[in-house]
């Protein structure tokens, strides 16, 4: 996020795409309602009908997997009746003239077609953003989990960049993050292409630094895989082990029967998780891991806020937390590891970064820190880009609309659309074993529009097979408006509606983000 | 001593012979309620929350009474026995004052803690109650006989202490209810306010008046001292409460120790930041007295002396 | 902004105008009890506990929606205050079951902290009783209207901070009772079980089942940790007693405030699952069996170094985790990186 989370609460214009904030991030959620409560105007765009959907002042639901002609022709309209920010365009980006060439094309008639809004509505919205004092964008996979993805960030950065609504108080671009730490994850450089702080693998000097650090020679500097990737190389046998820490692939992926079998053919697996996870079963060697309880550690949370988590009882059985398991791993092949806390990982991790440069548990006893934090007396930074962008100026980086991957036909007429519930989580590894949330939201269903269902003869409550060209599974029909006619739609939280064993794994080029919104399907009643 | 090994619970628990199934049950790491037994006095058998089921036996023994046996089998958590110290509990509190908004004892209550453990919300019986005037006629102890549950702890602790015996039953039936000797009111008894059945009562029936409205159970801490005005070597502890000692109240007494005022008082003196005055009985009625005179030392050791009629107790 | 300056129990005290006697006195370190106040929500007046004298003003007026004016005298303790403070809770008692004995808030409940304070130990007027049943037909939260003292902050809690506008008051004089539409149960309304009202509620009229029912108030550890499910990293304190967490209350969080959701506030019983891996596995003709850490550790150890030496480092691939912490990602970077000598290293970020 460029802001605080706090920060939505003053704006007068939220544009949410592909957000179903009020379930997936519910305490965001809350600071949506109380803006608009306040007077804000709130624009969702979700081919669902969710609950903030329903708050709002115009609910755009346009075709799945369209938002890039959506967004191209709020640019074009805010371009051509001169609504945009002049100083801001000139004195803080460039590529001005490209983005302009590019979104000409896109007149709302044109974008009506694709998108399914009339160009009216996208005339309303767009002038309100450009006149909006502060406007802020949220987005969550509703946006990034298309082959698209990385264009539908760009587009959304060149309508807050062209409004000049980004570095300043209340406005900004805030994409929210779906797990607890997965901010903190990418900042710690669990990635294949970037140490910690995203600094790249692909740097000399950076790799030099890390192997002086860490006591080796030199450092791989040949990007690495990607999940996904690493999975087919699996299939292919080109991975031969893999070491999983506290992920479930099996539920979370796309085209699950793929994983499964891939993670089968590996020649060895180990698995370290609070739980024997769909994953877990398939490994050679399990380690019962700590659950966030049982340990000291620190998580990073959406907006870049680095929060102390503290242990509050013992590992559960012989269970260890993660760090520590590692240290031992380390150690048995020849790489001495150990650390008394996780205070000194922290304090190593601030000498290599610095981004986390001033972040250690001291400060932090005292309440979290929000980075960049370079130094031990910087105060952190809440909200991003406010003198200039981290590259200088801002790039305008125009995206053309291409359609999703795959498209309903004859066969597979309906759009599968996948997502979360708000009292479920994930895989539901940890929200199926709470003994309440599961109580009260204990049966998954699939979303049918009334028109679909009463084409295919399903009633509501019934019994339904729902296939893809990857895989099956069978859910009960609820039939409803939330989803528009030729979508369908549910959750991948619960593990007997395992609708990853359908979804398309075809991924976006540049983040290799799989396309989890879209995928064609036929819904089939049980007899 | 010859050993006998017993099963509880599905335990092999092996003790000497003599043990009762109480201690050998606590011995075990074992959890059994009571109300009455107090370890540093004979088994009394009163209460019965202590009951266990023994196969062989007839009715539920009570297990602070109960010696142990070779190859004995015992149930401390069987339906029967839930279902009986239920019963025990309710019919407690069919005749006790519902009461622990403002009770002293609230959160440190024996009968409060099992009554929240097995569940018993309200009482099902309508019993009659009591209706004792509160008692404090004295500077220092509270008794609210409505709350007294009549486990007799006070009684045999007062009595561990010879020549003290200051309390006893009176009474029958319904009517039961700890006495001094003419059932008069404490501080016109010959009492000495050393605060043993204070620190042994598991109800509020009898709390330390210097503490009154001062502050919750849960809001302090106590720290154990030892006092050392004698060597007797008696346990108090400090009360504490945000951080500041508020007050000294007797420790569960130990073995023969007879715990005094005096003793209490000059802690008081040493470690409370804002000590009452104390006060004294003087011609039948308590008066603020110096400091100087509630704790000389000579009067201290005389007056003990006589009061105990031995040295070094 | 301006300020005005007052005076409170003999004190000078100064504040920004617009302030509230209450908030003026808070600044100042001058207690004053309140029942329906609550510093996040919208003001009220509704119970009258804060009740304050002011020389010239008719009557006692409450501290909590009377502004500071310059020059003000105020008295928080005499005792015609006091006076009213016993009555009102009197009042309030008389009208309450007198059920702490094993009530789940016995401890930390404000009318007990009030009643004990001001000493009223008992109803003076002995009051007709509400015969509520007891609502628990859900998994989250149970309502015992009896102990309800319609201050209404639950009220506002779901409106103000939740948004969702569930609870309201219903019914007239002796029979006002807080309800959802068409006095339903929560589980028959679109209550979402966030708990938020839970959290302000100042007895024990509504209270967390699991929580409440397991232990007492002064027994729980409370420990300050974060939410272990969205990124949006709401603060929580786990209660603890005896080496288990046994529930979960939120505190002054930095991001929420008070606020969770359901999966924050009831999410935690997967810690204590009798299903969590509790010792090391090793597949066995198929099968898992019990290890030893050594046992388990130096066969993955084994295995990684095999697979290296043979097939070289980016043979080998590693799956960091969303949920684990920023030091356990980073070691096992540093794991990926040095010992293995692979940058195949990622997590679901993207998912
Ligand atoms: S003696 Fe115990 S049960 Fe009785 S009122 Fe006091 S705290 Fe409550
Ligand atoms: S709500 Fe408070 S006063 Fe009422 S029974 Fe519970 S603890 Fe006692
Ligand atoms: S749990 Fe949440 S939604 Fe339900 S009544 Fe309380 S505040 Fe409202
Ligand atoms: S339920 Fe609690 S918060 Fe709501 S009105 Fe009653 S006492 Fe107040
Ligand atoms: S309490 Fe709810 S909104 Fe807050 S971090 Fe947890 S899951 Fe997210
Ligand atoms: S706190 Fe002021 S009226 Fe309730």
């Amino acid at each position: 996020m460029t802001n605080p989370i706090s920060d939505i609460e003053g704006a007068d214009f939220i544009l949410a795409i592909g957000t179903n904030t009020t379930e997936t991030h519910p305490i965001i959620g809350l600071k949506v309602k109380k803006a608009v409560r306040h007077g804000a105007t709130l624009v969702v765009v979700d081919p669902r009908e969710t609950e903030v959907a329903r708050l709002a002042h115009r609910h755009l639901r346009l075709r799945p997997g369209t938002d890039i002609a959506l967004l191209n022709a709020l640019a074009h309209v805010i371009i051509e009746e001169g609504l945009y920010n002049r100083e801001f365009v000139e004195s803080r980006t460039e590529g001005f003239e490209d983005l302009k060439e590019v979104v000409a094309r896109y007149t709302p008639e044109y974008a009506a077609e694709i998108t399914g809004i009339d160009a009216a509505t996208i005339r309303e919205v767009a002038r309100g953003y450009a006149k909006a004092q502060n406007a802020t964008i949220l987005y969550t996979m509703g946006v990034t989990q298309h082959i698209c993805g990385t264009h539908n960030v760009f587009a959304i950065a060149n309508l807050a960049m062209l409004c000049g609504h980004i570095g300043k108080p209340y406005s900004g671009v805030n994409p929210l993050r779906g797990q607890n730490n997965v901010q903190g994850a990418c900042d710690m450089g669990a990635l294949p292409n970037v140490l910690t702080g995203y600094q790249s693998v692909v740097s000399e000097e950076v790799r030099r630094k890390f192997a002086v650090a860490w006591g080796v020679e030199a450092l791989p500097e040949k990007p690495g895989l990607t999940v996904g990737e690493m999975i087919e190389a699996a299939g292919r046998g080109e991975i031969r082990a893999m070491y999983i820490m506290g992920e479930n692939p099996v539920l979370s992926d796309p085209d699950a029967e793929h994983v499964v079998h891939a993670l089968e053919k590996l020649d060895f697996l180990v698995v370290q998780d609070i739980f024997l996870t769909e994953t877990a079963r398939l490994a050679d060697v399990v380690l019962p891991a700590a659950s966030f309880a049982e340990k000291d550690g620190t998580f990073t949370n959406t907006e870049r806020r680095v929060q102390r988590v503290r242990k509050a009882i013992e590992p559960v059985g012989q269970a260890k937390p993660d760090w520590e398991i590692i240290c031992l791993v380390a150690t048995a092949m020849g790489y001495p590891m150990s650390y008394g806390s996780p205070a000194e990982i922290m304090a190593e991790i601030a000498r290599l970064t610095p981004s986390y440069g001033g972040i250690s548990y001291e400060r932090l006893e005292k309440g979290s820190l929000v980075w960049p934090c370079p130094a031990p007396d910087h105060p952190g930074t809440p909200r991003l880009h406010v003198e200039k962008f981290a590259r200088g100026l801002g790039k305008f980086h125009p995206v053309e609309y291409v359609p999703p991957h795959e498209q309903p036909d004859a066969e597979y007429p309906l759009v599968l659309n996948t997502g979360r519930r708000l009292h479920h989580y994930h895989t539901g590894t940890m929200t199926m074993r709470t003994g309440a949330l599961e109580k009260h939201y204990n049966q998954e269903y699939l979303e049918i529009n009334p028109a679909d269902a009463a084409r295919l003869g399903i009633a509501d409550g019934e019994r339904v097979r729902v296939v893809s060209r990857r895989g099956q599974v069978e859910v009960t029909a609820r039939v409803t408006e939330v989803v528009p006619p030729g979508m369908v739609f549910t959750s991948f939280h619960f593990p007997e509606v395992a609708i990853n064993k359908l979804t398309n794994p075809v991924r976006d080029p540049v983040a290799k983000i799989p396309e989890l919104k879209v995928c064609a399907v036929r819904v089939e009643k049980i007899a | 001593m010859p050993n006998v090994t017993l099963t509880i619970d599905g335990r092999q628990v092996t003790v000497p012979a003599g043990t009762t199934v109480l201690e050998a049950a606590r011995e075990a790491g074992i959890f059994i309620p009571t109300l009455c037994h107090d370890p540093l006095l004979p088994g009394w058998g009163a209460c019965r929350l202590c009951v266990v089921e023994i196969p062989g036996m007839r009715n539920l023994p009570a297990s602070c009474v109960t010696p142990v046996a070779e190859g004995m089998v015992v149930y401390t958590a069987s339906e029967a026995v839930i279902e009986a110290r239920r019963t025990i509990i309710d019919l407690l509190l069919s005749n006790h004052p519902m009461d622990c908004l403002t009770c002293e004892k609230n959160g440190d209550c024996r009968l409060q803690d099992y009554a929240f453990l097995y569940g018993v919300r309200q009482p099902s019986f309508k019993g009659e109650k009591k209706n004792y005037p509160l008692d404090d006629s004295n500077p220092y102890i509270v008794r609210d006989l409505n709350k007294c549950i009549l486990c007799g702890r006070c009684v045999r602790t007062c009595q561990a202490v010879p020549e003290r015996a200051v309390i006893d039953f009176g009474y029958r039936g319904f009517n039961t209810k700890v006495v001094t000797a003419m059932d008069t009111p404490l501080g016109d008894s010959s009492c000495v306010y050393c605060g043993r059945c204070v620190a042994v009562c598991p109800v509020g029936a009898l709390t330390y008046k210097p503490l009154a409205g001062k502050g919750r159970t849960w809001e302090v801490e106590k720290r154990p001292v030892t006092c050392t005005f004698c060597e007797s070597g008696c346990a108090f502890d400090l009360v504490v409460k945000n951080g500041r000692v508020i007050g000294v109240m007797a420790k569960e007494p130990g073995p023969g120790r007879p715990l005094c005022l005096k003793g209490r008082l000059g802690l008081e003196l040493l470690y409370v930041e804002e000590p009452l005055k104390p006060m004294l009985k003087k011609d039948g009625q308590f008066v603020p007295v110096s400091w100087a005179e509630a704790l000389g030392l000579e009067s201290i050791l005389d007056r003990m002396k006589k009061v105990e009629g031995k040295e070094g107790r | 902004m301006a300020e005005v300056t007052l005076t409170i129990d003999g004190r000078q005290v100064t504040v920004p105008a617009g302030s509230t006697i209450l908030e003026a006195a808070r600044a100042a370190g001058v207690f004053i009890p309140t029942l329906c106040h609550d510093p996040e929500l919208s003001l009220w007046g509704g119970c009258r506990l804060c009740v304050v004298e002011v020389p010239g003003m008719r009557n006692l007026p409450a501290a909590c929606v009377t502004p500071a004016a310059e020059g003000m005298v105020v008295y928080t303790a005499s005792p015609a205050v006091i006076e009213a403070r016993k009555t009102i809770l009197q009042l309030l008692l008389a009208n309450h079951p007198m059920d702490c004995l094993t009530c789940g808030r016995n401890g930390d409940c404000r009318l007990q902290d009030y009643a004990y304070m001001y000493g009223v130990r008992q109803a003076g007027f002995a009051g007709e009783r509400h015969q509520y049943p007891l609502e628990e037909d859900n998994p989250f939260i149970v309502r015992d209207l009896n102990k309800c003292i319609l201050c209404g902050k639950c009220v506002r809690a779901c409106a103000e901070i939740q948004g969702n506008y569930v609870v309201d008051f219903a019914y007239r004089g002796f029979n006002t009772k807080i309800a959802p539409a068409m006095d339903t149960t929560l589980a028959g309304s679109n209550c979402v079980f966030c708990g938020n009202c839970v959290a302000v509620c100042p007895v024990g009229a509504l209270q967390e089942k699991h929580l409440r029912s397991a232990v007492r108030t002064w027994e729980v550890k409370k420990v300050r940790t974060v939410c272990p499910y969205c990124g949006t990293g709401c603060t929580i304190e786990l209660n603890v007693k005896d080496g288990r967490v046994v529930g979960v209350t939120s505190t002054d969080g930095e991001v929420n405030g008070r606020a969770l959701c359901a999966k924050g506030r009831f999410g935690y019983g997967f810690i204590h699952h009798p299903e969590r891996l509790t010792r090391p596995l090793i597949k066995k003709n198929g099968v898992f069996e019990e290890a030893t850490w050594e046992e388990a550790v130096s066969l993955v150890a084994e295995k990684l170094a095999a697979v290296k030496r043979e097939y070289g480092p980016d043979a080998v691939g590693v799956l960091a985790s969303a949920r684990c912490t920023n030091e356990e990602n980073y070691l096992l970077s540093k794991f990926a990186r040095a010992v293995l000598g692979t940058n195949n290293i990622d997590h679901c970020a993207r998912l």
